[in-house]
């Protein structure tokens, strides 16, 4: 009388976004033959991988439940910083690591407004979100700064093949993944996710905890930003902006639940994200009417919330447990 | 309540541990007080807890018990007095001081987390590590969650996802998870209320291990003939005082009781005024159209030609065992699930549609998981109680709510079921005892006045006065005409409580006794898997 514990609507459902990316590759494919070669595809990954990075960093956040809006603002306070550095003739290195030190400085403050004075996360961030993008208009004076060569050359250059970029995101994804389901930190969050109050009786620091989430996707958002900043050479005053609601929709179209608990990065983010990139390069190559960008992120946006919804349901649906003959006996094995 | 209840050797027969006494005690509580909201909770309460000793703390709901508790598990601090460990002075200050001080709590609601597997449920505050790694060394955590598993008597796999878990299994993994920590201090609270005898058993038979072994053990329980039986020393809280302390040996169930509530309690069960004669099925026009009619309810994996019959101003119980069935036979009738076939009518016509078409059709149903599917935690007892029927509040023409009227309505229902004084009308639901919480949602159901009332383990976790309260209520319900389903594992509860009694087995009907014929071993016989029946049938 058992009933089979994963059905076939909930594996379908996980499987969504990769059949969803299946489809749009093939679709694109058709259309230009140029779209499914090894060059094209190198060059979205590498477009991708700042979205990757950064969108890594945000699942830690989506897991335990909660959501940073600050991620864009962040990367832009770096960028703008290390624009005006760069232009005084300060290194590639130094401005990179400046930009990952805003990333993790932006992480903390979040950090410490979620955990000490308990705020909740969509209006500490939201109020974050506007700090980043004051400062970041007030350092680089709402001026294009553009950046020297060696910045675009990051995101050029290739090793054994492959662009320096995508081995970074790559490198961040794996690790990623490794943290969230082999070390006990990776396992707490989901915990912390499913249910706070019970993850504090558990007897583990959950402050301490959630604190590091947003200081990791901060640091995320810094480094996606240097890739970024590396991709465009310039810093405009609308860098990183809704930069936030990409990293969230890759996140959850990958699989990961705004209601916190559920997700993964490999290969879930990381789909996520490949699949919005390759929807977007792909409109450009096929020439779309710029004005339909608008209306097919918010399709993309519906379809991510639907299926994490339905999901949603489909697992309180297997809540209901199914009446057993004989638990104890029927599990010895 | 039976007056005496005999105070039984305990399965390991302890070699009087008095004997031995240390003169330290293990925790000792010394003139602790907590209020919360400006009512006292605790009042100068001194007490101690003995290594190899159990120590049974009973009160009735409120009475402070689980405060007392979360002070030495550092969940809430105290106000004054101080704690010691052992002699040492000890203040926690988060659950994790306490842990780490040797405190293992297993409370009364399950703090399990259903995305993760049972392995990971029992290692989350101390991973096993591969050696100078930040990684978790899997390999050892299965096998230690292995050898936990089968301390508790569980035999499933360490990967097996919690959510396959029974409630039943899920305490016994809450249990395995306390017994995983290094402790000199085990707290249970309430740790049987999902437990099948068999269960229980073995859970006894373990905590006599462990005290043997030198742990303090606190057992919170309102079973007192589990209490008299397992403990070694008994403290009675009322109203935040301890008011009696001593040998268990010293006292009986019927002392407890009368030390609980602070006065006599006569009868526990109402008084039926006129036993209805159930057995006429054939002359319905005697009874008048029944309130609820269930014709071969079946739903795939869940329950199968389910069909019985609910009279006006019946109470119909329905026993089983945990996973028989009968929670999700209640939420089918509710509407909560649907069922694959079969016909529920109500007052002679047909039910259709979710919990909300129902309600407005006169029904109720009183789940048996308060803190998910009953309350509104972080709402207030006015919210709560007027969930149902706040439009009955209201100004006619712009719907708005009436707030003198509310009052007055809240006033009148919590003197009738006799909600705790203590209990503020603005304080949120989460800050009551679990007794004084099913109180309120009984009030919401009440003020509804449904015709047809289905009440899911109504007193669990509800102490003994609260109790006979709540047995008063729903037999009133029940003699103004509305027809009324009590679910309960309790055998004794649904011999003293209802008209007529259905026994459910792995979703199906497999009984039904009316009330000259209540039997406890031929109700727990119907209950049990035809296979164990024959083996367990005559045990309690």
């Amino acid at each position: 009388m058992t009933r089979d514990p994963s059905p076939i609507v909930l594996r379908l459902l996980n499987l969504t976004p990769v059949l969803l990316l299946g489809v749009v590759l093939l679709l694109f494919g058709l259309q230009s033959n140029r779209f499914l070669s090894g060059e094209h595809l190198s060059g979205l990954l590498a477009q991708a991988a700042p979205l990757l990075v950064v969108a890594t960093g945000m699942t830690f956040v989506l897991l335990t439940g909660g959501v940073d809006l600050s991620v864009g603002a962040v990367m832009f306070v770096g960028a703008a910083l290390a624009g005006r550095l760069a232009l005084d003739g300060h290194s590639l290195a130094f401005c990179a690591a400046v930009m990952l030190g805003v990333g993790l400085a932006g992480g903390l403050v979040n950090a410490l407004l979620v955990t000490r004075l308990r705020l909740v996360a969509f209006v500490a961030t939201l109020a974050t979100l506007y700090i980043g993008r004051g400062l970041g208009r007030w350092i680089s004076e709402t001026r294009a700064l553009n950046l020297p060569d060696d910045f675009n050359a990051l995101a050029s250059t290739t090793w054994l093949h492959v662009p320096v970029p995508v081995w970074i995101a790559g490198t961040i994804t794996v690790a990623a993944q490794a943290v969230l389901s082999g070390t006990p930190f990776g396992r707490r969050l989901y915990a912390v996710g499913a249910d706070r109050e019970a993850a504090r009786k558990a007897g583990f620091d959950t402050g301490r905890l959630l604190a590091a989430v947003y200081v990791i996707c901060g640091g995320c958002a810094g480094l996606g930003g240097v890739l970024a900043l590396a991709q465009l050479g310039a810093v405009s005053p609308r860098f990183g902006e809704l930069y936030e609601f990409d990293a969230i929709t890759a996140a959850v179209l990958g699989g990961t639940s705004l209601f916190g608990g559920r997700g993964r990065v490999l290969p879930g983010t990381v789909v996520g994200a490949v699949l919005l990139k390759t929807i977007f390069s792909g409109l450009v190559m096929a020439h779309a009417n710029p004005y339909a960008y608008a209306l097919i992120t918010s399709a993309i946006i519906f379809v991510a919330v639907l299926l994490d919804s339905l999901r949603h349901r489909v697992l309180r649906g297997l809540a209901r447990r199914v009446i057993r003959l004989e638990p104890a006996g029927q599990r010895d094995a | 309540m039976s007056t005496d209840l005999p105070r039984s050797p305990s399965p390991a027969a302890p070699s009087a541990p008095d004997a031995r006494g240390p003169a330290v005690p293990a925790v000792s509580w010394e003139s602790v007080s907590r209020s919360f909201s400006g009512v006292p909770v605790l009042r100068r309460v001194t007490l101690q807890a003995y290594a190899g000793r159990v120590l049974a703390l009973v009160g009735e709901n409120g009475a402070g018990k689980s405060t007392l508790m979360n002070i030495l598990g550092g969940h809430v601090p105290a106000e004054s007095g101080a704690l010691r460990l052992g002699g040492l002075p000890y203040a926690p200050r988060t659950p994790h001081d306490a842990r780490a001080a040797g405190i293992a709590f297993v409370h009364q609601e399950l703090n399990l987390f259903a995305n993760l597997t049972v392995a990971e449920n029992l290692h989350l505050h101390d991973f096993p590590r591969r050696a100078g790694l930040p990684w978790i060394d899997r390999a050892a955590m299965r096998a230690r969650a292995a050898a936990l598993l089968g301390q508790v008597g569980l035999h499933l796999a360490p990967d097996t996802p919690l959510d396959r878990l029974s409630t039943g299994e899920r305490q016994l993994v809450e249990i395995a998870r306390a017994l995983g920590t290094a402790a000199r201090v085990l707290i249970l609270d309430e740790p049987t209320t999902s437990l099948s005898t068999r269960e229980r058993e073995r859970l006894f038979t373990l905590l006599a291990t462990l005290r043997d072994r030198g742990l303090a053990l606190v057992y919170i329980s309102h079973d007192l003939e589990d209490v008299l039986r397992l403990a070694d020393d008994v403290a009675v809280l009322r109203d935040g005082e301890v008011v009696a302390h001593g040998r268990a040996a010293d006292f009986t169930g019927h002392r407890l009781v009368s030390l609980m509530i602070g006065r006599q309690v006569t009868q526990l069960y109402p008084a039926r005024r006129d036993p209805p004669e159930r057995a006429s099925a054939d002359r319905p026009d005697e009874l008048g159209v029944p309130r609820l009619e269930v014709r071969g309810v079946s739903e795939p994996g869940i329950v199968r030609d389910i069909t019985f019959t609910l009279h006006r101003g019946e109470l119909l119980g329905l026993f089983g065992l945990m996973g028989a069935g009968r929670s999700e036979l209640a939420r089918i009738l509710f509407g909560v699930y649907s069922a694959a076939s079969g016909a529920i009518r109500m007052d002679g016509r047909p039910l259709a549609g979710g919990p909300r078409a129902r309600v407005r059709r006169g029904m109720a149903f009183v789940t048996d998981d308060r803190r998910h599917d009953g309350l509104c935690l972080d709402a207030s007892v006015t919210d709560n109680i007027m969930l149902a029927t706040l439009a009955a509040c209201c100004r006619t023409p712009a719907r708005l709510v009436h707030a003198e009227r509310v009052r007055a309505t809240v006033r009148r229902i919590r003197e009738a079921v006799r909600l705790s004084r203590a209990a503020e009308e603005r304080q949120a639901v989460r800050t009551l005892s679990g007794g004084n919480q099913q109180k309120v949602v009984l009030a919401r159901w009440l003020l509804a006045k449904p015709q047809v009332l289905i009440l899911d383990e109504p007193t669990r976790g509800v102490d003994v006065g609260a109790r006979a309260e709540i047995y008063r209520l729903v037999r009133d319900l029940a003699d103004s005409g509305a027809g009324i389903l009590v679910i309960s594992s309790e055998i004794e509860e649904l011999i003293g409580l209802c008209d007529r009694i259905l026994v459910m087995r792995q979703g199906e009907l497999s009984g039904e006794l009316a009330r000259d014929a209540f039997d406890r071993a031929r109700l727990l016989a119907a209950a049990l898997p035809a296979t164990a029946a024959a083996a367990t049938g005559a045990h309690s």
